[in-house]
């Protein structure tokens, strides 16, 4: 969610019962503000919390010209000394996909181990070597904001436009999605490399406009059903929570550009989903 | 010279019209044409001044031809369409009648209803809340309540998300439990008859069919309302304003059932829980048992602000008591205490046994109480083996007592603020449970729970398998295939079936002429 706007959209969320106290706003509402400026980022977004045993990391994104591609995320404890974190590469995200396991602790340099063995040779003549590969948290941290915004984030259609020179931006000129829209799944987008779109066939794509619908829609997700579309706040709001990651909340005010997404979670993600539908 | 000026000059504006003219021709699409459309432009430009106007010239030309359209009449007229929001509101506008002025004279006996924007406050402390304005219209849904139904006490449980709607509930204690108890023998009665139907189906056959020798365990009785896991009742709602429905009170199976599977809430009550093992009873009933659970576990208060109450001090050996009382003298424990240590908190609702329920039965012999379920017939038979009476830990245990759960700490405590810290609350969240909160503050204290109604399940929940499926049949002579007769065997048979034929009339000849002879 916009950091401009943090109070009111915090608002909007907290029927999924997590908010930030009014200790954590003011601060949060003084600290971007610097962050912008010391990092030229052109937007700064309240990304969300992963709660920790012992703390609880708050996560920003600075965005750059570029919606989708500039993309840096910061942590912070007490919502004001921000730390960059580390870019998220694939090895890296193989790595922490095989170490790490369970909660979050709270502390960037704990270490996560796991002790593989591996074999050499066969028969008698094998030796077994054990390797640890270690992974700290604050590279757990990095992967895990990554996993969220590959695979649920989310933007309503029309928000963002890519322009001719294939920079994603915010549309302007976006008034919001109308009542009858805003109920389905379809009108929302994953705010990520698009991986279904080059599968649909010709006549699917003849409706979509390339300016508009570069982005993948909600509704192709599988398993159906990882979405949860509900009205809150007297049914003014759309709210929209993945099943998938729990924790991820997007809001929606119909007729209006405001939109957001906020992760406030134990930053695991749902692998009993299909047992739980 | 001048002539060739004349004539360039001349060239110039005949070029000059003729360009004018190819600009005012309209289009055939829009009827527009390019003339009027930038003059009008120019004086939109003149007009608005606006900032970097070339950067904005393709927005504000189309918003002069989209202005330009002209809206053909019709004689449809659009028809009126009742948003959601607006049906909602219609409800919600009754939280807000005035009440009349004589109740509110009388309001000095303590009400029932708690002090939700309070409570509210010192959650937002904590960082746990449903936002500020629904927390006042969940406030003025519960004063619907206290005031609908004769309650003792109530008090906001939480909200359980679903996947269609949540739920808001709040817990109360009734005054009457005549109703609960009338279902439960209608439950009872409607079993026995269907059992009495299949025992006399089976009597009138000729040719019984093989009696199962399966029997079913027996079940373990519902705990009584007021008790136990039936302590409190449980009312839910979908949206403050909305209608408060009653959740049935909960029974020993169906918490074991929940214990196994992992479901989300669709926000349906009559919708059925697929599941496996089969979930006795439908959504409303499923969200009873996780209520009840979350409260048995994470049901928390400041140590000493309640004490054990002292009717029941002679039993305690034998039953762990159920009941408490408030402590008159408790002092409150320094915020900072209670943020860094867990035993300066403990559990005051009972732990529910592997049972199901939060003081054991023994189903070995028969319940000498008479406590409505059907099913004792079958316990006649005596077990030899005495079962081991499951045992939980006392009420009022302190939580640095809890068990690690997949090797993370049940709790995670922390002060509200640290930069005032003189000021701030303790509080607990925990880590089985996720979304159950605690504050503590001074004398007061609070339990909330929002969140999905799921135990944290560590790496992955794997389901139940199966039970193996059941031998088949013992093949026995009667069942078994026979080699077909062959012709001789055949013919062999018929000689000699002929023979006995013959032999029995020859016999009953005799028999005849006996008859006569006695006539």
């Amino acid at each position: 969610m916009d950091s401009n706007l943090l109070g009111y959209s915090l608002e909007l969320v907290a029927g999924s019962g997590c908010t930030l106290n009014v200790e954590k706003r003011t601060a949060l509402e003084t600290s971007l503000v610097i962050l912008k400026k010391n990092y030229k980022f052109q937007r700064v977004l309240f990304w969300g919390k992963i709660l920790g045993l012992k703390e609880d990391y708050f996560v920003a994104q600075g965005r750059g010209e570029d919606e989708m591609e500039d993309k840096k995320n910061l942590y912070s404890f007490n919502c004001i000394d921000w730390f960059l974190l580390p870019p998220a590469t694939d090895a890296l995200i193989d790595l922490v996909s095989r170490v790490t396991k369970g909660r979050f602790i709270g502390d960037p340099s704990h270490v996560y181990e796991q002790l593989e063995i591996h074999r050499q040779g066969e028969g008698e003549g094998a030796v077994e070597e054990e390797v640890v590969t270690t992974v700290n948290e604050e590279n757990r941290l990095a992967v895990t904001v990554h996993l969220i915004d590959e695979d649920v984030s989310v933007v309503p259609r029309g928000a963002f436009i890519k322009n001719r020179r294939g920079l994603v931006q915010m549309n302007r000129s976006f008034g919001g999605l109308s009542h009858s829209e805003v109920a389905k799944l379809d009108s929302f987008l994953h705010f990520s490399k698009p991986k279904n779109l080059k599968k649909k066939s010709i006549l699917e794509m003849g409706e979509l406009n390339p300016a508009l619908d570069f982005l993948d829609v909600l509704s192709d997700d599988i398993p159906k059903g990882s979405w949860s579309l509900q009205f809150e706040c007297g049914s003014k709001v759309c709210v929209l929570r993945s099943l998938l990651w729990l924790g991820l909340t997007f809001y929606h005010v119909p007729m209006t550009p405001l939109h957001g997404y906020v992760y406030i979670g134990d930053g695991n993600k749902n692998l009993d989903l299909p047992f739980m539908l | 010279m001048e002539g060739n000026q004349d004539s360039s000059s001349h060239l110039r504006l005949q070029s000059a019209a003729s360009l004018k003219a190819s600009m005012l021709k309209n289009s055939t699409k829009s009827n527009l044409n390019i003339y009027d459309h930038l003059t009008r432009l120019l004086i939109k430009m003149i007009d608005e001044q606006p900032q970097n106007a070339v950067d904005v010239v393709e927005d504000m030309s189309l918003d002069i031809k989209r202005s330009l359209f002209e809206d053909k009449e019709t004689t449809l007229r659009d028809l009126p369409e009742t948003t959601a929001s607006e049906l909602l509101a219609e409800q919600q506008r009754l939280l807000f009648s005035q009440p009349e002025e004589a109740e509110q004279e009388d309001e000095q006996v303590e009400t029932p209803l708690p002090n939700v924007s309070e409570i509210g406050f010192y959650l937002e402390q904590a960082g746990v809340g449903l936002g500020r304005e629904e927390m006042q219209r969940v406030f003025l849904a519960l004063k619907q309540l206290v005031e609908s139904q004769a309650l003792l006490r109530c008090r906001l449980w939480g909200k359980i998300l679903g996947t269609e709607s949540s739920y808001i509930v709040a817990e109360a204690e009734c005054r009457e439990w005549e109703e609960e108890e009338e279902q439960i023998t209608d439950e009872a009665a409607e079993e026995e008859e269907r059992e009495d139907k299949t025992s006399e189906s089976e009597d009138n056959e000729v040719d019984p069919l093989p009696q199962s020798t399966y029997k079913t365990p027996p079940v373990v009785p519902k705990e009584a309302a007021g008790t136990g896991a039936n302590k409190f009742f449980y009312y839910v709602c979908k949206e403050p304003g909305l209608p408060w429905v009653k959740l049935p009170s909960v029974s020993p199976a169906q918490i074991t059932v929940a214990r196994q599977i992992r479901k989300f809430f669709t926000g349906r009550l009559d919708s059925p829980v697929h599941s496996y093992p089969p979930f006795p009873g439908n959504e409303a009933n499923y969200l009873r048992a996780q209520i009840a659970r979350v409260s048995a576990g994470t049901q928390v208060s400041p140590q000493g602000f309640f004490h054990a109450g002292e009717e029941e001090g002679d039993e305690e050996d034998e039953a762990p008591q159920d009941s408490y009382e408030v402590n008159s003298d408790f002092e409150a424990i320094p915020v900072a205490e209670m943020a860094e240590s867990l035993s300066t908190w403990v559990h005051h609702v009972q732990h529910i046994l592997p049972q199901g329920r939060c003081t054991w039965v023994n189903l070995a012999i028969e319940p000498v109480e008479d406590s409505n379920e059907d099913g004792e017939s079958e316990e006649k038979e005596e077990e030899p083996d005495e079962p081991e009476p499951e045992v939980g830990p006392p009420l009022l245990t302190p939580l640095s007592q809890d068990g690690e759960i997949f090797n993370t700490p049940p709790w995670s405590s922390k002060m509200s603020s640290t930069l005032t810290y003189q000021h701030a609350v303790a509080v607990l969240c925990s880590n089985s449970w996720p979304g159950a909160y605690v504050y503590a503050c001074g004398k007061k204290f609070e339990n909330m729970y929002v969140g999905w109604g799921l135990k944290y399940a560590g790496e992955g929940y794997s389901p139940s398998v199966p039970q193996p499926p059941q031998r088949e049949y013992p093949s026995e002579p009667e069942i078994t295939e026979a080699l077909d007769p062959s012709l001789e065997e055949e013919q062999a048979l018929r000689e000699a079936l002929e023979e006995q034929q013959a032999a029995q009339e020859e016999l009953e000849d005799a028999d005849e002429d006996e008859d006569e002879y006695a006539d």
